[in-house]
């Protein structure tokens, strides 16, 4: 008896210092705050998770000092897919952890608003967050993103848009022109098959498929389907198997049912977006319709990760044409998605008003053109895109040509279960189904989800 | 025969004193409470979570509803779970019965009187593959199956033939019988070693051929073993999570086995109630199968 009286007391012993380890260990004055993003030194969003450490870090705790408050700030970094860090971040907030400045996908919002996992700021860190001075400097579009049923939930960080990228290297070698503009779906087709009659590998490539997730919406489905005039949500109601859709699926068809033109196992790996990067970097694909990201972080001459030295010259771009000239949405030519992370105090977060003023921090101009000094990209301010964005070519037609005619994603809790719906009808015309099976059963999940057929427009 | 004796007559005067049962009581307590709090609380809850419409985000993740049997009548109505269960079959019976038992054996039997280095550097090569950690063979695999710039491509001359993708399960069934026949291969070594040599010689002297001496003489000896060694394999074959590393249940769900689908629908998709009423399913089979195997094992003992 007393044996194993002893072996309980080891026990318990053993599970108080365990305990005792996560706490912290100095003083009771000191503010502990935590910030993360999926953003990892010498991997994914490796300038991000840089400036953070480097320069956010310290400045914020020397801003802090200066007003009498010792404030230490930590970084936890994470490198993996979008989907796998969604899933920790959820099972985090869910249990009332995770860290105190919290980064997450737009489109996230609506469900983790929903489930409790973020809460309004102004219910979070007070009155006061409604009055920085960020906010006038931040579009009405861009504020949407991170605003769920009429309040503010999070600090929108930017935004982006979707073009055709091109390799003008192989363009020229099919006797295509390096100012490329395809003004509809079939002038994309014809540029695929010279490039394939020119020997390219593979001339088209554009996301489909379930391993790439939301990219294969963004950068993929969505756009095309914007382009033959069809909205994922409008006027109350889902859309389902409509033409639209059809002829979204249709393209995809033409582009990987055998033609030659995309690779269809590119789009059925689990790494394949990653690989189609690479494949584009090495010379081998001639389009490929990506967002403002792949010239940012991808091909970027510096850090990108899959780097080309030459990207200023070889790498072309090009808006994303409607089917035909005037049938996309609202009449445009020209289509393109837009999205954009947010930055979020965790309710759970001991010392909320600190964390807010370090979200706040990171998004002060000093912050941002420090953050963009190497790496440019959209902020969301007006004041700092007018200084930086000069200097980018792609970034300058990004926001001059492309977010005047760019659409967003319905911000409703449900929409990213539409968009698996969808990432699932690309995966099965990839493999080989008729597009209009696919839309077909792409409907039948959607009323499962939206709660039945009422809520569906075919 | 003397430790035999001993035994029940400690256990006697354990009794005798009064405090057998609360003495047995304490010392299994600890190991009680674990299985309580780490097997059974946790499968319970599981069952319960079944029930709700419990998600990881959105309005269901803060207030689950009761559903009742919602979740696995949609789960039995669902293809998917279907394609999976019928791929797992494929898995099970492809890679556990087929592969690891006959090549665990076969491996045993050829080196079961050999000595010496050759004996020694194969089995070390076979039980390398067992004892290194699933994820790390699984990149060693990927890297090795690559359809560009893969090993196997290379040394076949086949460059570009996408072994994941146009053959998903025959590449997760070679994979995982080359993991686990070390494990099949090192039990028919042990209990090839209970097969009294005399036995085999007094069949060698009769004139009886290898396959009637496996058969009359080694197979009713390790019988035990060889059920014993099937239940474990399927179960832990049926169980194997390791293929979501090789092919994410990709393309096309043509390698969603079933572990992978239910991390596929519960946290991928964030469904954790229907992934728990899915999994209560896959628990629910595990018995079936366990007990149908414990009975053949009863039997024939």
């Amino acid at each position: 008896m007393k044996r194993s009286i002893g072996a309980v007391a080891v026990l318990a012993v053993t599970g108080m210092a365990l305990t005792a380890c996560g706490q912290s260990s100095s003083d009771a004055d000191t503010i502990e705050l935590t910030i993360t993003q999926n953003a990892i030194a010498g991997g994914k969003n490796a300038a991000a998770a840089d400036h953070i450490a480097n320069w956010v870090i310290p400045k914020f705790e020397a801003a802090q000092k200066a007003k009498g408050k010792t404030v230490k700030v930590k970084f936890v970094p994470s490198g993996v897919d979008d989907e796998q860090y969604k899933t920790k971040l959820s099972l985090d907030l869910k249990s009332k952890k995770g860290a105190d400045v919290i980064d997450i996908d737009g489109i996230w919002a609506g469900e983790f608003a929903e489930a409790g996992y973020i809460k309004p700021l102004s219910e979070v860190a007070g009155a006061e967050t409604d009055s920085w001075e960020g906010w006038s400097q931040i579009p009405e579009a861009v504020q949407g993103l991170a605003t769920y049923n009429g309040k503010k939930y999070a600090l929108p960080i930017g935004t982006d848009g979707r073009v055709l990228y091109f390799n003008k290297t192989l363009f020229q070698k099919a006797g295509l022109p390096a100012d490329w503009q395809p003004k509809s779906w079939q002038e994309i087709i014809d540029a695929g098959n010279k490039l394939k009659t020119a020997g390219v590998p593979t001339p088209i490539q554009i996301n489909a498929g379930t391993a790439m997730g939301e990219a294969t919406s963004m950068q993929g489905v969505l756009p095309l389907l914007a382009g033959a005039g069809g909205e994922i949500y409008k006027d109350g109601k889902w859309t389902g198997a409509a033409q639209p859709l059809k002829d979204a699926l249709g393209l995809y068809q033409q582009i990987y049912g055998g033609s030659g033109l995309g690779d269809p196992k590119l789009q059925q790996e689990a790494k394949g977006r990653d690989k189609s990067f690479a494949e584009f970097a090495d010379g081998k694909i001639g389009i490929l319709m990506e967002g403002d990201y792949f010239w940012r972080g991808v091909v970027n001459p510096t850090d990108g990760v899959a780097k080309m030295a030459d990207r200023d010259q070889v790498v072309g771009f090009a808006m994303i044409p409607a089917i035909q000239p005037g049938k996309g949405i609202r009449g445009q030519d020209f289509v393109s998605m837009s999205g954009g992370a947010l930055r979020t105090v965790n309710p759970n977060s001991k010392h909320p008003k600190e964390a807010f003023e370090l979200a706040a921090f990171t998004l002060s101009p000093e912050a941002l053109k420090e953050e963009t000094k190497q790496n440019v990209r959209i902020t969301p301010r007006t004041d700092v895109n007018k200084e930086i964005l000069t200097g980018d070519p792609l970034l300058m037609f990004i926001s001059e040509k492309v977010l005047p005619l760019t659409a967003y994603r319905p911000p409703l809790a449900v929409y990213p279960q539409v968009s698996a719906a969808l990432q699932e009808a690309t995966a099965q015309v990839v493999s080989g189904k008729a597009p209009d099976q696919a839309a077909a059963d792409y409907q039948a999940k959607l009323e499962g989800l939206v709660g039945g057929a009422g809520n569906v427009a075919s | 025969m003397a430790r035999a004796t001993s035994r029940p007559r400690a256990r006697y005067s354990a009794d005798a004193a009064g405090l057998g049962a609360p003495r047995a009581a304490a010392f299994i307590a600890p190991a009680m409470a674990l299985i309580a709090v780490f097997l059974v609380f946790p499968a319970l809850w599981v069952i319960y979570l079944g029930l709700t419409n419990y998600r990881l985000t959105g309005a269901a993740a803060a207030e689950p509803q009761f559903v009742g049997l919602d979740n696995f009548v949609k789960a039995v109505a669902d293809g998917g779970f279907w394609n999976s269960a019928w791929l797992t079959v494929q898995f099970v019976l492809g890679s556990a019965v087929i592969g690891q038992v006959v090549l665990g054996f076969t491996i045993a039997w050829l080196l079961r009187d050999r000595q010496g280095p050759l004996k020694r550097v194969v089995e070390g090569l076979v039980i390398l593959a067992w004892i290194l950690p699933g994820a790390v063979v699984s990149f060693l695999w990927i890297a090795l199956l690559d359809r560009d710039g893969g090993t196997l491509n290379a040394l076949l001359g086949i460059p570009g033939f996408p072994w994941l993708l146009d053959h998903p399960m025959l590449s997760i069934i070679i994979f995982n019988t080359w993991r686990g026949t070390a494990f099949s291969m090192m039990l028919y070594g042990a209990a090839l070693g209970n097969v009294p040599p005399s036995h085999l010689e007094s069949a060698r002297l009769a004139g009886a051929s290898g396959w009637q001496q496996l058969r009359d003489v080694v197979f009713p000896h390790i019988r035990g073993h060889i059920l014993t060694n099937l239940l474990l394999i399927s179960l832990w074959t049926f169980n194997d999570f390791t293929p979501f590393l090789l092919t994410a249940g990709g393309p096309d769900h043509k390698s969603e086995v079933l572990a992978v689908h239910v991390y596929n629908v519960a946290l991928r998709g964030g469904e954790l109630g229907f992934g728990a009423a899915v999994s209560t399913i896959i628990l629910l089979i595990n018995l079936v199968v366990a007990v149908f195997y414990l009975r053949l094992l009863r039997r024939r003992s």
